[in-house]
């Protein structure tokens, strides 16, 4: 027995014996994890003595683990705030900077049998439907904006996300934009009080709630819509559009921002300018301090913001259904790089 | 026959039925959730499962390595922490403790097993690994550790409690001490209960996944000693369940299986080592 | 006699120490510390958690005051919480879990224990408690993709049997308060049988027997003598249970719908105060909020410890002296 417990413990030590590693951890949003985790294992094969480690937590909890310190690198779907800038520059002693890495978008998915057809959805009729005011399919918001569509007189039954999430503030801050009744009701966050419907956890559980129960209608992340092969509907866009989801029209959505973007790229492009442009998209963000004192880690993180901007990882990522970044954007990071110390 | 025995008979048919049912209904859905899991992760369950690391979604051929060794890690150092604690408490509790503070002491152990694995997480997270700014296996084994000690308590102090007085006092009238008498005598007539006890303790504890987020955080690499973040495989679980790919979840349920058979392979090894030592018991 | 001589004085002095040090050289000074020292620490150990929970939440505490446990409104963006419709969602979760594990848990232990042959009795028990290993992930999981299909076959037959009781009525949309207190009797299930059967084994035989020689039957010496003999650790395993089912946080937000409101109805959703604080923890942003969730997390451990004293007052009150140790 005692030999047993040795020889584990030998085990558990030697399995610490590698040699020069630069071990990065980062931590925050769920929705890009699928293309972090095959960016960052792409990048350890190329450079086998960087192993970059990131634990999906949610944007909230990569915020909050940046500016506690105990992480390398954080990512959200919804930028910093003032206060929360604030709080990493007193804990930390530096400015925290964000870099947009690929775009997402939420997407309006429903279950209506017997309707096959791609629905057109009016901000109004969106935020009618989540407010509680709209309550019936038919509904003339609704069969206005989907002439030829046999819309049923049934009760719309709404899904929302339970958990804090960046999906979630993708889609209250579109609707605080387009509707003076949801901002001064319901407002901006990442969890909000929700006036009706039902609360599924994460993305696949909104999903999974939306393709058991029909006549029900909800938000999620384009790539679970794509995945699951949902009916989802087009939105009318700031130019008068009904725009299609995809990968193409939200990369148009942050070329239409271009114009309004800040320096540090802290911006919501929902409701962006633009015709081509879908109204419900979203960077997401790696948050990289700004001054970083272990040198291998910071060569390590600026050598990879360089590698994830060019073309071959943009590629990667578009192939697993997120939308690329606008070539305006990449040349404006790239710039931004220089700030890391 | 009178009708009171006949009543009787009936009661005792049916009421000795119905104990039957119901550990049947109890058996029936382990057997269904086992079922299920092979069902659905069966395909994901090869020798690459064992031995690789997992791989980003879309490509083939990888594993939850590091997720088993990094589990075993966790309660192998749950287990040095939990047990003892709690079995040495339990026996306090048990044989040396007055009234007023054994009562003292259940009634706590009984609040912190109610605690959520969550809040359990979110407290070591605090008091370990914001003062050392990273994450740790060791933090991760320390929160999983105190959630076993209280059902270690209670195991130790029901069984031990359930020995007749009078094995003690016949130790004692042959000359042992307190100590020495329940060393020697009480604990192991307990023993079969306390191990039981302690096995459901390291089955539960194997599952939980909200404390690891917030100490042992995750790894998609290896994690060398114990002071880096590790992979467990009920986090990966969590991770690629909610996933929307169809492969990850599949593997998320060849994870779930994989756990319950390494709980089944210490269950069955800790028998047969019982079974070999003890001759009390039963 | 004299005053003691100072030879005398010595022998008794070494006489003490000798006892003394016999004491621990023979273990039992040495194991009342060591054990007193385990029993200390767990004291000690929740006494930090509970005050890890009350400084983590002073600034929600002092925001609401009492107020926080009247309150119904959970709104993250107004900066207004109440911990109301959680409280209300993990007692009626934890209830219905409890009335049916109970009985079905006792049920199969005395079953396991008095009737199957120990062969069987043994590996049953042993599958048994491999359920309890089940992540609670699973069990989540497999509440949505095969539970609450299952609940939405029998909802019809359900209101047209019960549907004249306010518990029965209204919309069903699968996740439920309902089908959280089926996922949790199933996950607190194996710690009631393992634990029943282990001490209703431990009941002496001669009690059995004794029960059979004055005529009764089997199910009467069984729930009459033997179970009344293992109550108190029947009793123990059932608190054990309530602690998980308090506890649960994963399996719970997968199927109770994350509503924060009260529903009389069983079929509406709910939200338990660990299933609130698991959702929304890590996406928390803002010191009001965080410091709201833990102050749930105090709110349940003052959940528990009420529950707890309840229920060992109503044992007391119930327990006929002499019918067990």
């Amino acid at each position: 027995m005692k030999k047993l417990t040795c020889l584990l413990f030998a085990a558990t030590m030697l399995t610490g014996m590698v040699s020069a590693q630069v071990l990065i951890n980062g931590a925050g949003a769920t929705f890009p994890y699928p293309v972090y985790s095959k960016w960052f294992n792409q990048y350890h094969q190329k450079f086998p003595n960087v192993q970059i480690n990131y634990q999906s937590q949610g944007s909230g909890a990569g915020i909050r683990q940046v500016t506690e310190g105990t992480v390398d690198f954080g990512a959200t779907d919804g930028p910093m705030n003032e206060d929360q800038l604030k709080q990493f520059q007193d804990k930390r002693g530096s400015a925290i900077l964000h870099f947009p890495t690929v775009m997402g978008a939420d997407v309006i998915a429903y279950n209506l049998p017997g309707i096959s057809r791609e629905l057109n959805f009016t901000p109004e009729a969106i935020a009618g439907i989540f407010l509680g005011k709209i309550t019936k399919w038919n509904d003339p918001e609704l069969s206005k904006a989907n002439p030829g569509a046999k819309l049923p007189g049934s009760d719309i039954i709404v899904v929302h996300r339970s958990d804090g999430s960046g999906t979630t503030y993708v889609f209250v801050d579109y609707l605080s934009k387009v509707s003076k009744e949801w901002e001064s009701k319901v407002g901006r966050g990442t969890s909000v009080n929700w006036p009706v419907g039902l609360g599924g956890k994460g993305n696949e559980g909104v999903a999974g709630q939306i393709q058991q129960t029909p006549n029900s209608i909800g938000y999620i992340e384009l790539i679970y819509a794509i995945q699951n092969k949902m009916a989802h509907g087009n939105v009318r866009n700031a130019a008068g559009k009904f725009v299609q989801p995809n990968t193409a029209s939200v990369t148009a959505a942050a070329a239409g921002a271009l114009k309004d973007m800040p320096e540090d790229f802290r911006v919501s492009i929902t409701n962006a300018a633009g015709k081509d442009s879908y109204p419900i998209s979203s960077f997401t963000w790696l948050l990289i301090p700004a001054k970083i004192q272990d040198q291998s880690k910071k060569k390590a993180l600026v050598d990879f913001l360089h590698w994830m901007l060019d073309n071959d990882a943009q590629a990667m990522a578009e192939a697993l259904d997120y939308a690329r970044l606008p070539k305006a954007v990449v040349a404006k990071e790239i710039k931004a790089i220089s700030k890391i110390q | 026959m009178t009708a009171r025995l006949v009543y009787r008979k009936a009661t005792n048919a049916v009421m000795l039925t119905l104990t039957g049912v119901s550990a049947l209904l109890a058996v029936s859905v382990l057997f269904f959730i086992l079922g299920y899991l092979l069902w659905h992760g069966g395909t994901s369950l090869n020798w690459d499962f064992f031995t690789k690391l997992p791989v980003p979604v879309g490509e083939t051929g990888g594993g939850m390595a590091n997720a088993i060794v990094g589990s075993a890690k966790l309660l192998l150092l749950a287990t040095l922490i939990g047990v003892p604690i709690g079995f040495l408490g339990g026996v306090y509790v048990a044989e040396f403790g007055g009234s007023t503070f054994s009562f003292v002491v259940r009634y706590t152990t009984d609040l912190l097993n109610g605690v959520p694995s969550i809040v359990i997480g979110i407290f070591a997270y605090t008091v370990i690994i914001v003062r050392q700014h990273h994450f740790s296996t060791f933090a991760g084994g320390i929160a999983l550790g105190v959630m076993m000690i209280p059902i270690a308590v209670r195991s130790t102090e029901e069984f031990l409690r359930a020995v007749p007085d009078s094995l003690r006092e016949a130790a004692v009238a042959l000359g042992a001490s307190k100590s020495r008498a329940i060393l020697t005598v009480v604990i192991p007539a307990a023993i079969h209960g306390i191990v039981t006890g302690i096995m459901l303790d390291l089955a539960r504890v194997a599952g939980e996944t909200a404390p690891l987020i917030f100490t042992a955080f995750g790894n998609q690499f290896w994690s060398p000693g114990w002071n880096q973040p590790t992979s467990s495989l009920p986090v990966m679980i969590y991770t690629y369940a909610i996933s929307p790919y169809e492969d990850w979840h599949r593997q998320a349920w060849s994870a779930g299986f994989v756990l319950l058979t390494l709980v089944l392979a210490v269950n069955v090894f800790c028998r047969l080592v019982l079974a070999r030592k003890g001759p009390t018991g039963r | 006699m004299s005053a003691p001589t100072i030879t005398e004085d010595r022998a008794r002095s070494e006489e003490r120490a000798r006892s003394f040090l016999g004491r621990l050289r023979s273990g039992d000074e040495v194991a009342y510390l060591i054990t007193f020292l385990a029993a200390a620490s767990i004291l000690f150990v929740t006494g930090w958690i509970v005050f890890e929970l009350f400084r983590n939440s002073a600034l929600s505490r002092h925001e609401f005051g009492w107020s926080f446990l009247t309150t119904q409104v959970w709104d993250p963006v107004a900066g207004r919480f109440g911990a109301l419709p959680f409280i209300y969602g993990t007692l009626i979760t934890s209830a219905l879990a409890l009335l049916q594990a109970i009985p079905l848990g006792v049920g199969a232990a005395i079953f396991l224990s008095e009737l199957a042959p120990a062969r069987v009795s043994d590996a049953l028990t042993f599958l048994i408690e491999l359920l309890a290993a089940v992540p609670s992930v699973i069990y989540g999981l497999l509440g949505v993709f095969v539970l609450i299909p299952f609940l939405k076959t029998v909802e019809p037959a359900i209101r047209r049997v019960l549907g004249f009781l306010p518990f029965f009525q209204g919309p069903f949309y699968g996740v439920s308060v309902l089908a959280a207190g089926f996922v949790l009797a199933i996950m607190i299930i194996p710690f009631i049988i393992s634990i029943s059967r282990e001490v209703l084994l431990a009941v002496p035989g001669d009690q059995r027997e004794a029960a059979m020689a004055l005529g009764a039957t089997k199910w009467e010496a069984t729930w009459d003598i033997v179970v009344p003999f293992a109550r108190k650790g029947i009793i123990g395993s059932i608190f054990l249970a309530l602690a998980r089912s308090l506890g649960e946080t994963m399996a719970v937000t997968m199927v109770i719908g994350n509503d924060p409101k009260i529903h009389a109805s069983l079929f509406a959703p709910g939200y338990s105060i660990a299933s609130v604080i698991a959702n929304e923890f890590t996406e928390a942003t803002g010191d009001l909020y965080v410091n709201a969730l833990i102050e749930l997390g105090l709110v349940l451990f003052a959940l528990t410890f009420l529950i707890n004293g309840m229920a060992r007052l109503l044992i007391l009150s119930t327990t006929r002296k002499g019918s067990s140790q």
